[in-house]
């Protein structure tokens, strides 16, 4: 419990295309299990990029990212998406979903990917998670046929299916209306405190990350405050 | 554990996509079968018209030529020191036999590099039709020899060829020599030879080899009546024919026995040098489009799975972000491109066999081979291995290059693009 589930270290990015320009200024912090933090800032101030540098699928930065302690700059590809598949789990925008499954499979996709259990038990915890969500009625069928919030459910669950250290989400709500949001919102309360999984949540909406348990708050690729709340 | 969930994946896309697999696989399929029944009935129609010359020409032909001596007897007296102008050298009065034949006969037999020896002794004639004498040549053969080396029986259209052995003075006639003096088996017909006697001899078959002026002048008879017909003793023959297990050691082998045995040698491939090249070009031609077809079809398939890849692109990058590594993307879609190359040959090695079953069973009555009643087809398994090896090899491949590219697309890139 003493090591942070995601600590970033001086990470710095620029974009090359078309001129050189830095994106991200030497961020430095840590996110604590069971942590639910919502970052927030205006568009294009790195908010999505440091994002897609945490959960290891951009690899070209500067700087150190440990992940339970363990750093990820010296792993290669494979090792990465080992990374990603055990510890990180993510919610996007969009849902994501792949057609050619039924939900329950969507579900136990990175499950069946990792590969320790056999496959009546990643069917049992997809339902689970499934039931957490209060979708598990819809597993079978196919994601097509689920309404957007519905999806965001599935993708959510998805996520969660190995228990990650880690769930992050890039505007998990963006797409949803303010009642799915609610619910999706209660979702991560619930993970962080009742499960004491981090989150790291981008989002736009003040008041989603208002709730949360720290906002941090970036400005042309700086944390500019970092107001720890209290646990509640 | 991780391997079935990749081939799961990879059904999971096929069925997704399954009226572009169907036309990638069918694709395959027309491609193997075109090759499959193209080589069988190009190497058919192949070992028919080789074995129409081939079949019928020993490997090596011992003979010897009448020709003056190449050291005439003036030549010793006068050697170097001066010269002869004596001009016109003739022959001296000899059959064109071979010396000694028995025992050449004899010792080949023993060579076990040898298959058969079958002699011959040629014999010119005239065929006496009424008052018109039409020229022929008459081969003496050992019957049974000529039929096991070269198949001399296929060529008998009508009668037994083993009568020449068992009726006295009989004479296997060219078809075409037949239908001009209008005789057919147990007639009899007369026949002068050089040295002037009249012979009449009974008609026991018909020959027919497909070639008009060969059968307008060719006969056969036994060796003893050729014999007989000459006026000469039992060891008179003027051709070995000697086939060999292994023919291309012919011309090694022509050059050895005529040294050996000091007679003239021909080998198979300088006499019919032609149908070598013919074959070889067939051959050629009907393997380079065969895997021109599978070439094509190999593009198919590469433009399927490229076609695949951009339209799920967010697959490959979900499927990414949510742990699967470049390298199981790779090995996804290498298992796409193989299953519909797999698929595709499976049946196409199948519709391959069934047309050239089909068309080993189309009529086909050419004139010069009468033992051939449908199209000559050569069922060889080797054409199937070819087909399978060459579909899998180009499947691969192109699956191979769009899977790579998969493999590489940057989840990041796709994601923030929505």
């Amino acid at each position: 419990m003493n090591t942070p589930a995601l600590e970033a270290r001086q990470i710095t990015k620029y974009f090359d295309d078309p001129v050189r320009v830095q994106v991200l200024h030497g961020l430095t912090f840590a996110l604590a299990r069971g942590e639910f933090a919502a970052v927030v800032g205006k568009s294009g101030c790195g908010k999505s990029t440091l994002l897609y540098i945490l959960s290891t699928m951009d690899t070209a930065y500067g700087g150190e990212l440990l992940i339970d302690g363990v750093p990820m700059r010296d792993k290669n590809e494979a090792d990465l998406a080992q990374v990603r598949n055990e510890h990180i789990g993510f919610v996007f925008q969009f849902h994501y979903l792949l057609n050619e499954f039924s939900v329950l499979r969507n579900v136990m996709l990175p499950a069946e990917k990792l590969g320790k259990l056999s496959s009546q038990e990643i069917e049992h915890r997809a339902y689970e998670k499934l039931k957490i969500l209060g979708i598990e009625s819809e597993a079978l069928k196919s994601p097509n046929q689920l309404s957007g919030g519905q999806k965001q459910r599935v993708a959510i669950a998805r996520a969660l299916i190995n228990d990650p250290l880690i769930i992050m989400g890039d505007e998990p709500t963006g797409n949803l209306d303010k009642k799915n949001g609610e619910i999706v919102f209660d979702i991560f309360k619930e993970l962080a405190e009742t499960y004491h999984q981090a989150l790291l949540i981008v989002t736009h909406d003040t008041e989603f990350a208002a709730n949360t348990h720290r906002i941090i708050e970036m400005e042309d690729g700086r944390i500019i405050n970092k107001p720890v709340k209290q646990d509640t | 554990m991780k391997l079935p969930l990749l081939y799961d994946v990879a059904l999971s896309l096929l069925l997704a996509r399954w009226r572009q697999t169907l036309v990638a696989a069918i694709g395959v399929t027309f491609s193997i079968t075109m090759f499959i029944a193209l080589l069988s009935f190009m190497s058919g129609l192949n070992q028919l018209l080789d074995g129409l010359v081939l079949n019928r020409t020993p490997h090596v032909r011992l003979y010897n030529e009448v020709k003056p001596a190449p050291q005439q007897p003036i030549d010793r007296y006068t050697g170097s020191r001066q010269h002869n102008f004596i001009r016109s050298i003739k022959p001296s009065d000899e059959l064109p036999r071979i010396r000694n034949a028995p025992a050449i006969i004899a010792a080949l037999r023993r060579d076990p590099r040898v298959r058969g020896v079958a002699p011959k002794t040629q014999v010119q004639v005239f065929y006496n039709v009424g008052t018109v004498n039409l020229t022929g040549t008459i081969s003496g053969i050992e019957v049974e020899q000529e039929d096991r080396l070269f198949a001399f029986g296929d060529y008998v259209v009508a009668g037994k060829p083993l009568s020449l052995k068992t009726v006295a003075n009989s004479i296997i006639l060219g078809k075409a020599a037949a239908d001009l003096m209008l005789v057919g088996v147990g007639d009899v017909v007369q026949i002068t030879t050089v040295k002037g006697n009249h012979v009449q001899l009974k008609v026991v078959g018909l020959f027919q080899s497909g070639l008009l002026d060969i059968d307008k002048v060719q006969s056969y008879t036994s060796l003893a009546t050729a014999q007989k017909l000459l006026g000469e003793a039992n060891n008179y023959i003027t051709d070995i024919q000697v086939k060999l297990h292994d023919f291309t050691l012919a011309p090694r082998l022509a050059k050895e026995y005529a040294k050996l045995y000091e007679v003239q040698t021909i080998d198979i491939q300088t006499a019919n040098s032609e149908f070598a090249t013919g074959t070889f070009i067939r051959t050629l031609i009907s393997y380079a489009v065969g895997i021109t077809l599978l070439t094509v079809a190999g593009f198919g398939i590469f433009n399927i799975l490229n076609m695949m890849i951009y339209e799920k692109m967010d697959t490959i990058a979900i499927l990414k972000a949510i742990g699967f590594a470049g390298a199981d993307v790779r090995r996804l879609f290498v298992v796409v491109a193989l299953a519909i190359g797999l698929s595709g040959s499976g049946v196409g090695l199948l519709c391959g066999f069934g047309l050239s079953a089909l068309i080993a069973r189309v009529p086909f009555h050419p004139a010069s081979l009468p033992t051939v009643h449908t199209y000559p087809v050569n069922f060889n398994p080797l054409f199937y291995g070819i087909g399978a090896v060459f579909s899998l090899v180009t499947t691969y491949l192109a699956g191979f290059f769009p899977a790579r590219k998969a493999s590489h697309i940057d989840p990041v890139v796709i994601i923030r693009g929505k």
